[in-house]
């Protein structure tokens, strides 16, 4: 009897709460990740999904609800549940290897296991030869693939880690994800408002509504990886998925216009 | 030294083809730099002279830079070390006049660094204690709130009355010229660290400790630097305060003689050393910049290329 990766129960969040300036970004969150699953949270820009993985990484606490990473209730950041933001997630003041070994850094591992370790990552994922490079001089597609590789957890959460990549480096990375992903039995969370990504990746797609952001659907994608954008099943999938975001979208849209004039 | 072989490699007469390749590279990329520096002064002094020429300029009150630069030995004189206004000393004495001019920078030079190192130092410690223990941001912030727009001018007598004369009142004005500034700029650089690298630390499990020492001192090198270029030249203006009234000896005193003896040649020779001085300084730092901050992309190296 496994506990699930990830359980999320009625899980709201709160900005700035008790001011002026307060909002809701999350309300009566209820979702199970399994172990190994790969969930990819859809919705409009501002709709919270960026803050729903804040708080299952535990950098951020919740206002309602409680979230347990495989039974343990989350009460802060832990290694086993590590985030991948758009950018910026490797240290551009230590090479390539001491970014993948900065949390063995952390436990006081000596510099030379250190080192050999980082050498079997990057080797296994093929990045073998930025061993020795500064973030700097890597590509952006480049980059990500190391913050990946220097990640080891249970759960990878993932905040629209492509976003910043040009569509055919997009492509790859996505193909790289699933390769870690089924190398390393972990989970993803993954939040992006792309259709076609959320399509590419996903066993489930959960969409959300605009701010506030609450689970809308539920949508389960059955069909076998790399899966041909082009097939028939994918164009009906895909309409649906549009159908429930654009409604989203008016709504997102609508709501900043009222402040706008407010 | 047993390490001979690699000692004698790297001392060799001929320098091998990479490193003359280097040398060439260096020299390419310094030639416009320099040439258009060149240009840049000449423009300046060549406005000067025309409106020397033009009898625009009064050269009783602004000599032209070939008034004020002919008679070097002659200036040079005037920056005599000897304590004069102690009783039986001769007004010949004291060091030669190059050695004198040397003293007289040198000692400028030490108020200035001594002065920026301890500011630095004292307020990067002390910024970064604030921001990582609550209690010692109450205690102090407000404080150094209040002292921070004071001016240096202010600090003159305290200065004085702490210190009497000599160089403790000098460095003490950089010092306290620089302080209040850096702390309140290293905790500003403090709040701007990206919050992601912040972020990816804890993830990684990383404690408050390990955050400040791993992280946020990296992450605001860059930042600090700068700032401390900026208060260089804030040091070389407060120094020259500090020893018009309080110091035997060194480039403020000097200009203060000019002004009480009605030498514009003297300030003026003196202002172009402190120039150089104080440009010197600035590529010295830069350089240190360069090596310390590796890790940043030429062109983006903050003020690093400007």
């Amino acid at each position: 009897m496994s506990e699930p990766a990830i359980c999320c129960r009625g899980v709201g969040k709160v900005w700035a709460a008790g001011t002026e300036r307060a909002h809701e970004a999350l309300r009566g969150i209820d979702l199970i990740v399994e172990d190994g699953e790969f969930v990819v949270v859809l919705g409009p820009s501002g709709c919270g999904k960026s803050t729903l993985l804040y708080l299952i990484a535990g950098l951020e606490e919740t206002s309602a609800g409680e979230i347990a990473a495989h039974g343990v209730p989350v009460t802060g950041p832990a290694p086993d549940r590590s985030l991948i933001f758009q950018e910026t997630s490797l240290f551009p003041w230590l090479s390539v290897w001491q970014n993948v070994s900065f949390g063995l850094s952390l436990r006081g591992v000596g510099k030379a296991e250190q080192r050999e370790i980082s050498r079997q990552v990057l080797f296994r994922t093929g990045l073998a030869e930025t061993f020795d490079k500064r973030p700097h001089e890597l590509s952006g597609g480049l980059r990500q693939r190391v913050a990946v590789a220097a990640m080891r957890p249970k759960v990878l959460l993932m905040d629209e880690p492509f976003a910043a990549l040009d569509v055919q480096t997009r492509a790859k990375m996505q193909g790289f994800l699933l390769d870690v992903w089924r190398e390393s039995g972990a989970s993803v969370i993954f939040v992006t408002h792309h259709i076609d990504e959320a399509m590419a990746l996903a066993d489930r797609v959960v969409v959300c509504t605009a701010r506030p952001g609450r689970i809308k659907d539920i949508v389960t994608i059955d069909r076998p990886r790399p899966r041909d954008p082009f097939a028939s099943e994918a164009v009906a999938l895909r309409r649906k998925l549009t159908e429930l975001l654009s409604a989203e979208v008016d709504r997102a849209f609508a709501e900043q216009e009222n402040v706008a004039i407010a | 030294m047993t390490s001979t072989p690699v000692a004698s490699a790297r001392a060799a007469p001929f320098p091998s083809a990479p490193q003359w390749r280097r040398a060439r590279g260096l020299l390419r990329s310094w030639l416009p730099h320099l040439g258009w520096t060149i240009v840049s002064v000449g423009l300046f002094a060549a406005i000067w002279e025309l409106c020397w020429y033009f009898g625009w300029a009064d050269p009783r009150l602004l000599p032209p830079p070939h008034v004020f630069l002919s008679d070097l030995t002659g200036q040079a004189k005037f920056f005599n070390t000897a304590q004069r206004w102690q009783v039986g000393v001769d007004s010949n004495a004291g060091p030669s006049p190059a050695v004198a001019v040397l003293i007289t920078i040198l000692s400028s030079t030490m108020r200035v660094f001594a002065g920026l190192g301890l500011a630095t130092v004292i307020s990067i410690c002390l910024g970064v204690a604030i921001r990582y223990f609550r209690l010692i941001e109450h205690l102090t912030l407000p404080t150094i709130t209040l002292l921070a727009p004071v001016s240096p001018v202010a600090w003159l007598p305290v200065a004085i009355f702490l210190f009497g004369i000599g160089n403790g009142p000098a460095i003490f004005m950089v010092f306290v010229a620089l302080f209040f500034h850096m702390i309140l700029a290293t905790i500003t650089q403090i709040d701007g660290v990206n919050r992601n690298y912040i972020n990816v630390a804890r993830t990684m499990g990383a404690s408050k400790w390990q955050i400040y020492r791993r992280v946020i001192l990296p992450a605001i090198l860059p930042g600090l630097l700068v700032v401390l270029r900026f208060n260089l030249f804030g040091a070389w203006m407060v120094v020259l305060i500090a020893e018009a009234t309080g110091v035997g000896f060194g480039l403020g005193q000097v200009i203060m003689m000019a002004r009480n003896t009605f030498n514009p040649s003297l300030v003026f020779f003196t202002i172009v050393i402190i120039g150089l001085l104080g440009f010197g300084c600035d590529f010295l730092l830069r350089q240190i910049q360069r090596r310390i901050l590796y890790w940043l992309p030429n062109r983006t190296a903050g003020l690093a290329d400007v």
